[in-house]
């Protein structure tokens, strides 16, 4: 039982075949018994699912995602002990078509990282080599797709934290288009960039999970949701589909060897399929991650100053209203957060922010505009997900700037709004490799199917990672 | 000792709250002195994961208030957030407009607006302990019923010179706004709040001198008491050869005194940035149209038909249209006494207003027929001004019916040489010195005689008549 993906599941609960009550003790005894630091809070019981189509289908849900009463702190120390009183969109969403919240997972503080390292619970395992990380920022919900502690899991990407560690643990994740899910109940990081998405064993998943989460919602006035219904993936053949390959991204300077030749293997599927592989350029894209390393601080900085100690989470002891806002903030947030808290703020300080705030701005724009133009050329874009593969546990901490760039390839697309998937297409080391397809805005359908007619070619094996984790 | 003369600069902003019925970027009912955070929600408290969603019908006033103004209105405007910690607010940032507001520019009274905005309220801190202020208060809470109410900004360029015309302006503007109905304007109540930039320089000067800006004074009188007073420590001090200080004031209207709040080296670097979590305002031509067809009667246009068509002189033009609740008054009582002579009924009008308190003399127990009726009653002849004063005294105490005040007080105009006449005579007799005298042509003492009449028949006499009939008795043609 197990074994099922999450639609498997859903039709097995439907058809009477599988008690939904077993299928979430099931889960719930294994993520219970997490190994890799995947969860931060597990369920004590199955609950009452409602009927809809999802109905008794676990759901794992990053910790930033507010759950009504369920422990909800972004991996941070600040929101130590807070229990949200409401429950995001896309997760009501999700428990109105039949969900059950299985447990919350672990993440990158304020999903800030990009190797689960910057958590206030510690790091979380990569289920494929536990001495390596899951990446990140939604390190917990992928270790747990992965490792078979959940069947799926609702992963948050700003800048790459869904496809990254979807790559590096040999799953399925897609960041949708900017403004197709609700943000609203989503501890924000990057309100421009943030957006909910899917990790899931396979494609069928991603799109069955994608279509109950996208929507309008009157609480988000970002949120259009998406103009089409989402369709569950049928393409056999890539017949005549059009993949541009970025000289700029995908060229193979400052990506490892073994990515490199598994993406190249991948694009020969492709070509296999019927596929036309075409050269694109994105000249812009370069700079991609710099802008983003401004925009994403500058609006963090923002986002997270309602963290006073005034109203809920963690408050220091302090003799004067200043000390108490120092000292709270110090100890609650972590390194990382404070870094990016202070870059954020010196880009918008009056002086600065046309050289850096205005600036960026200007590079997203031209960004915008180099995927509208190469999408003219071609209907998707590929590159690998991420320049590597999962590395070691702590070879990172030191160095931001080498930890920022594993996002050199994901930044771009979540700059331009753009939907981007990202599926294992083979092995590097033993560790997975992911490849990264990214569309034109709402352009999920046909993302969808085309990763799916690549999946079924490359016929990943995602077994490895199940073994030993859990009980 | 310096002989130059200096003259104030002076520009105001106002922060209006408006009366939608719910808060500006979430659906919390406005808060009218409930039991403390009974009106929040996971918005208004900036939980974690919340957002916000721009009020439309906020957005429906501030165009309402743009097209009152004369305001460009910008077809698509954005909002900021504006970034600083303080325990009255809860996300620490407002959302506010910054470099593109929703309405730019115009004019009211011959005072430029430089711009209107709208943006959100902050909570109410409450500081137990004596002073009432954060400083030197034992603890202070949090309400958060108020945090979030949709504000406008209105702010004028400096136009205005002194403390009594700004004091004018404010009760123009709070009438206009009052007129829209997008206000309820109570400053005591703090609907209407005023900031004031004030800088001086020496008469003939261009150039503006530095300003200081007065916080947040929340009463036409303590506003002119306190612009006043700032006028004077800023002339007290370029009188001694020092320089104003650029800085943020309190006026404190118990003491008169102007305390520091920050200096331009404290003031805090706000840094505003585009609200990602809001798309841009975009203005309709449907939205246009809705805010012009609510646009009711502004002060001016009502001040030109008083003068135009009423012919009204300039004070009653003026008091009528400036007073908005007195104008729909006098237009009542015009309604139920069409054929009284419009300035006449104005006359009685301005003499409620002299006599009632507050703003609304519909408040008072006097109906606008009763004051029609009074009016009427003068114009007749049945009762003379002094008679009149005194029935209007009875009826703003009581109430009742002009005519039968009249009678029961035996007020009714005393008229004809029948009657008057031996009133007169005797005054003459009573004051022989004074008769010889304007027989000589020396028509001085006749106020004196007029006086005696009045007190002998309680005002009921006409002055005209009496005099005409003096001189009758003293033969004077």
């Amino acid at each position: 039982m197990l074994d099922l993906t999450a639609a498997g599941a859903a039709r097995a609960i439907a058809a009477g075949e599988l008690d939904p009550t077993e299928l979430f003790e099931a889960y719930r005894a294994r993520a219970a018994a997490d190994e890799l630091n995947a969860f931060t809070w597990v369920a004590d019981a199955a609950p009452e699912p409602a009927d809809g189509p999802l109905r008794g289908v676990p759901l794992a849900v990053k910790d930033l995602f507010c759950t009504e009463g369920v422990p909800s702190q972004s991996g941070s120390r600040i929101l130590e002990g807070y229990l949200p009183p409401y429950t995001a969109t896309a997760v009501r969403r999700l428990e109105e078509a039949g969900a059950t919240l299985l447990g919350k997972t672990n993440q990158d503080e304020f999903a800030m990282g990009s190797s689960n390292e910057n958590s206030a619970f510690g790091p979380v395992l990569n289920p494929w080599d536990r001495t390596r990380v899951p990446g990140g920022s939604s390190g917990g919900s992928a270790a747990a797709v992965a490792a078979g502690l959940a069947p799926w899991a609702l992963g948050t990407d700003t800048g790459g934290s869904i496809r990254q560690p979807a790559a590096l643990c040999g799953i399925v994740g897609l960041k949708p288009t900017y403004g197709s899910v609700s943000r609203y109940g989503m501890i924000a990081f990057a309100s421009s960039l943030d957006q909910a998405g899917p990790f899931t064993r396979d494609v069928t998943d991603a799109a069955l999970l994608y279509r109950h989460m996208a929507g309008a919602d009157p609480q988000d006035a970002t949120a259009v949701g998406h103009p089409d219904t989402i369709a569950l993936p049928s393409a056999q053949r890539l017949d005549g589909v059009r993949l541009g390959v970025p000289e700029e991204l995908a060229g193979g300077e400052g990506l490892e060897p073994g990515v490199l030749a598994a993406f190249e293997a991948a694009l020969q599927h492709a070509r296999d399929l019927g596929a036309v592989i075409e050269q694109v350029s994105l000249p812009t894209a370069p700079k991609a991650l710099s802008a983003y390393y401004v925009l994403a601080p500058a609006e963090c900085s923002s986002n997270l100053s309602r963290f006073d100690g005034v109203r809920y989470g963690m408050r220091a002891d302090a003799d004067d209203l200043d000390s108490m806002y120092t000292e709270t903030r110090h100890d609650g947030f972590g390194p990382e957060v404070r870094r990016r808290i202070l870059i954020g703020t010196y880009a918008l300080s009056s002086g600065y922010y046309d050289a850096y705030y205005a600036t960026a701005q200007r590079v997203r724009t031209l960004i915008v505009r180099e995927f509208e133009q190469a999408f003219t050329q071609v209907d998707a874009i590929v590159t690998p997900t991420s320049p590597t593969i999962a590395f070691e546990l702590g070879s990172k901490t030191a160095d931001p700037l080498a930890m920022y760039l594993n996002d050199v390839l994901t930044v771009p697309m979540s700059l331009a709004g753009i939907p981007a998937i990202s599926i294992p297409c083979g092995l590097s080391e033993g560790m997975p490799v992911g490849l990264q397809i990214a569309g034109p805005a709402f352009s999920e359908n046909r993302l969808l199917d085309t990763a799916y007619a690549l999946e079924q070619v490359l016929e990943f094996d995602g077994s490895p990672a199940r073994v030993g984790a859990g009980a | 000792m310096s002989t130059v003369e200096y003259e104030a600069v002076i520009g105001l902003e106002i922060h209006v709250q408006l009366q939608t019925a719910t808060k500006m970027f979430c659906s919390c009912a406005l808060g009218f002195g409930e039991e403390p955070n009974t009106r929040t929600c996971p918005v208004c408290l900036g939980l974690p994961g919340s957002l916000p969603v721009a009020n439309a019908e906020a957005i429906h006033y501030g165009l309402m208030i743009g097209m009152a103004v004369g305001s460009e209105l910008a077809p698509r405007s954005i909002f900021h957030r504006k970034n600083y910690f303080y325990p009255d607010l809860p996300k620490g940032y407002q959302i506010s407009q910054f470099d593109e507001p929703l309405c730019s520019g115009g004019e009211l009274a011959g005072v430029r607006i430089h711009r209107v905005h709208l943006e959100e309220d902050a909570a109410k801190l409450v500081h137990a302990g004596a002073s009432g202020r954060i400083h030197g208060s034992e603890a202070s809470v949090v309400d958060f019923n108020r945090g979030g109410t949709p504000l406008a900004e209105i702010v004028t360029e400096p136009d205005l010179e002194s403390a009594e015309q700004a004091g004018e302006w404010l009760r123009l503007l709070r009438t206009t706004l009052r007129r829209l109905g997008v206000s309820d304007v109570n400053m005591e109540e703090g609907s209407l709040r005023c900031d004031a930039n004030i800088s001086l320089r020496p008469v003939g000067e261009t150039e503006l001198g530095t300003k200081t800006e007065l916080k947040n004074m929340n009463s036409f009188r303590f506003i002119e008491r306190g612009i006043r007073a700032e006028i004077a420590r800023q002339e007290a001090i370029l009188r001694a050869g020092d320089k104003v200080t650029q800085e943020t004031l309190h006026f404190d209207p118990r003491t008169e005194a102007i305390t520091s709040l920050r200096s331009k080296e404290e003031a805090h670097d706000y840094r505003y940035f585009p609200e990602p979590d809001l798309p841009p305002v975009t203005i309709t031509e449907a939205m246009l149209e809705r805010a012009r067809a609510a646009m009711p009667e502004l002060p001016a246009a009502r001040e030109a038909r008083f003068l135009d068509e009423l012919a009204l002189n300039a004070e009653s033009a003026r008091l009528l249209s400036w007073r908005s609740e007195l104008g729909d008054f006098f237009e009542a009582a015009r309604a139920a006494a069409p054929n009284v002579e419009p300035q006449m009924l104005a006359n009685w009008a301005a003499e409620l207003a002299g006599r009632v308190d507050g703003d609304d003399p519909a408040a008072s127990p006097v109906t606008p027929q009763a004051l029609a009726d009074l009016a009427g009653l003068v114009a007749a002849g049945a009762v003379t001004q002094g008679g009149a004063r005194q029935v209007l005294d009875r009826l703003v105490a009581e109430g009742g019916d002009p005519a039968a005040i009249v009678e029961q007080e035996g007020l009714g105009a005393v008229g004809g040489a029948d009657e008057l006449a031996p009133v007169v005579r005797a005054a003459l007799e009573a004051h022989p010195d004074l008769a010889e005298r304007l027989r000589g042509g020396d028509m001085k003492p006749i106020g004196v005689i007029i006086g005696v009449v009045m007190k002998e028949t309680r005002g009921r006499a006409d002055g005209k008549e009496v005099t005409a009939i003096v001189r009758s008795e003293l033969g004077l043609g």
